[in-house]
């Protein structure tokens, strides 16, 4: 419509309307609309608690293999679309979820909601979560990312091929600074800790880790937790497997050796390097545009894009490949590099509309690279074909084929 | 030597000391916030068993009370009167032995998640049921309750006899199928590679 203006109709109009905004008066005819659409009344709903457009329609969606909610009305698996991301922060409206065995949301009063901390300790201590916010706290961005985060052939979209990791601003108190406060007797190798949700999800970590960098947290992306992630508190263990991180924490118990929980028991390996591999996901990323199902409207200038992350540090750099692996060029860093956060790439690429296979790779601070599912089959003596089983966390290349024309399709199918 | 100065001896003594002072410091608390919890307060909570049992409460079950209790509690509702074939994840394998050793990870409706083999510890099942079990009615199950279903699912699925005892002292000593086929992982430590030598 307004592209039919003539340039002197289209001045007056938005002259007319800047003067409008100038005088505090609210222009009744702006430049996206007609005299005849008045705008809607503010509600005070929005006024109190803000929403996106309706224009905006990226949504979270539930995993191939099982409905969320299920017949038994408990969410599973549920997907962040990545293919729609900006910048390292995930929304928690979009933040991927995953529950063990399917659970309910659980609604928890945070008044009556209790911390407990004990087991091999000299002073058990029990918190309400407004003794934990006195206490000395920290904000940080951390990833976290479920074990079955693998991209299968059959996957049409990033969002199901890399949807379980989503990345947040998180806020709360040192788990270390909570244990040194209860006084870890010697002796003590691991913590059990615990979620009050009906199924009362716990894992065992190692006390290094706990000690290390963990974070109990009452903040996400600067509100409260929300109910999805653990309200009103949730163990964040950076960079680890997304089970460990707790949600609806409500005791931390000290103990001798691992405790092979039933969530612990669930993710077991015959092989200890197995359990290394899933325990803390390697360097890693992906491109979110171009993704499949996304159509390039002919060849010229693009910018791919996409996140990488490490659970064993900051991402220090990150390659892309235009021509399916065989050469690779810097993109470039175009967020900060936070450890054991998503870190944006983003690469200047001129499409010559031929048909190619776009990939990326991330060196994390380690120095190590993200491995090519070629390099793992070779790792454990496999033949590298549509078989081969990622053993662990699955942290290898991901290629995109970019058709001739322009539709981009699971360059594993 | 004038009355200030001192030998390294003096110096050293005072380091240590101060060294001392300092471990000290931070094995009391810095804040006090928070309350100690009562022995019944923990004893309440505290619904973890380890592998070893120590934490197991005083009961017994054998897996002829555990058949009536998988009746009685409407197990059978989701897990199948079989104990397999039904929308919850299979407890009592149908035919033969499992089909994979991996744990499942999606609907977990099939052979190759029966706990009763897979799981290294029979300890991990009584901590299950007794925390998890059954659905929407999370921890009302008695330890006899708890004691008698671990019994049955470990007799259903060939692993000890109809009439053994599960209580304290034996379930930790049940040898479970999966037993040797575990691994952990090795020590961790900040900023060491996931794993050495892989790509």
């Amino acid at each position: 419509m307004s592209s039919k203006l003539s340039g002197r109709r289209r001045f007056l109009r938005d002259s007319a309307a800047l003067v409008g905004l100038a005088a505090g008066v609210v222009p009744s005819a702006g430049a996206q609309m007609s005299p005849s659409e008045a705008p809607p009344k503010d509600s005070k709903d929005l006024i109190a608690y803000g929403e996106r457009s309706h224009y905006v329609k990226s949504v979270r969606i539930p995993v191939m293999e099982r409905m969320s909610p299920d017949d038994f009305g408990m969410t599973f698996h549920v997907l962040s679309p990545l293919q729609d991301s900006v910048g390292i922060i995930t929304a928690s409206s979009l933040h991927y979820v995953a529950t063990h065995r399917g659970s309910y949301v659980p609604d928890i009063n945070p008044q009556e909601h209790r911390l407990m901390i004990h087991g091999m300790v000299d002073r058990p201590l029990i918190f309400t979560v407004e003794e934990l916010k006195r206490l000395p706290y920290v904000t940080r961005t951390h990833f976290l990312e479920c074990s079955g985060n693998r991209a299968k052939a059959t996957h049409k979209t990033v969002q199901q091929t890399h949807g379980m990791t989503s990345c947040c601003e998180w806020t709360g108190v040192p788990l270390s600074l909570l244990l040194k406060e209860a006084g870890v007797q010697s002796g003590a190798s691991f913590i059990v800790a615990e979620g009050a949700e009906t199924v009362k999800g716990a894992t065992s970590i190692p006390l290094a880790k706990a000690m290390d960098d963990c974070l109990v947290c009452y903040g996400q992306n600067g509100e409260a937790v929300r109910p999805q992630h653990g309200f009103p508190l949730r163990l964040i263990v950076p960079g680890y497997e997304g089970i460990h991180n707790i949600k609806y924490l409500r005791r931390i118990k000290v103990v001798e050796q691992h405790y092979m929980t039933y969530n612990d028991y669930g993710h077991i390996a015959a092989d200890s390097r197995v359990a290394a591999l899933n325990r803390q996901i390697g360097p890693k990323s992906v491109i979110t545009f171009p993704s499949g199902e996304q159509k390039l409207p002919g060849p010229g200038f693009y910018e791919i894009t996409g996140l990488a992350w490490s659970g064993s540090g900051a991402i220090r750099s990150v390659d892309i490949s235009i021509d399916g692996g065989q050469t690779w060029t810097p993109a470039e860093l175009r967020s900060p590099a936070y450890p054991m956060a998503h870190t944006r790439f983003g690469f200047h690429w001129a499409w010559d509309g031929k048909e190619c296979v776009i990939m990326s790779r991330s060196t994390d601070e380690l120095g190590t690279v993200q491995p090519k599912r070629a390099d793992i089959a070779k790792y454990w003596n496999q033949p590298n074909d549509s078989d081969l089983q990622i053993r662990g966390l699955d942290n290898s290349v991901f290629p995109w084929r970019v058709a001739s024309d322009g539709s981009v399709h699971n360059g594993l199918a | 030597m004038g009355a200030f100065t001192m030998d390294s001896r003096n110096l050293l003594l005072l380091v240590m000391i101060l060294g001392l002072s300092q471990i000290s410091k931070a094995q009391s608390p810095t804040y006090g916030v928070g309350r100690t919890p009562t022995a019944e307060e923990i004893r309440a909570w505290d619904i973890s068993i380890g592998t070893a049992g120590k934490e197991l409460p005083p009961g017994h079950g054998t897996a002829k009370e555990g058949a009536e209790v998988f009746v009685r509690k409407t197990c059978s509702v989701c897990h199948g009167r079989t104990g397999s074939g039904s929308l919850a994840p299979t407890l009592i394998k149908s035919d033969g032995k499992p089909k994979s050793p991996h744990p499942c990870l999606t609907p977990c409706v099939n052979d190759s998640n029966v706990m009763a083999l897979h799981a290294p510890f029979a300890t991990t099942m009584w901590d299950y049921i007794n925390r998890a079990m059954p659905l929407t009615k999370e921890g009302t199950l008695k330890p006899d309750e708890v004691y008698a279903l671990t019994a049955f699912l470990l007799y259903k699925n060939g692993v000890i006899q109809e009439d053994e005892v599960m209580d304290p002292q034996s379930l930790p000593k049940v040898k479970m199928p999966n037993r040797d086929h575990v691994a952990l992982a090795p020590e961790w430590k900040h900023g060491a590679p996931r794993l050495q030598g892989y790509p």
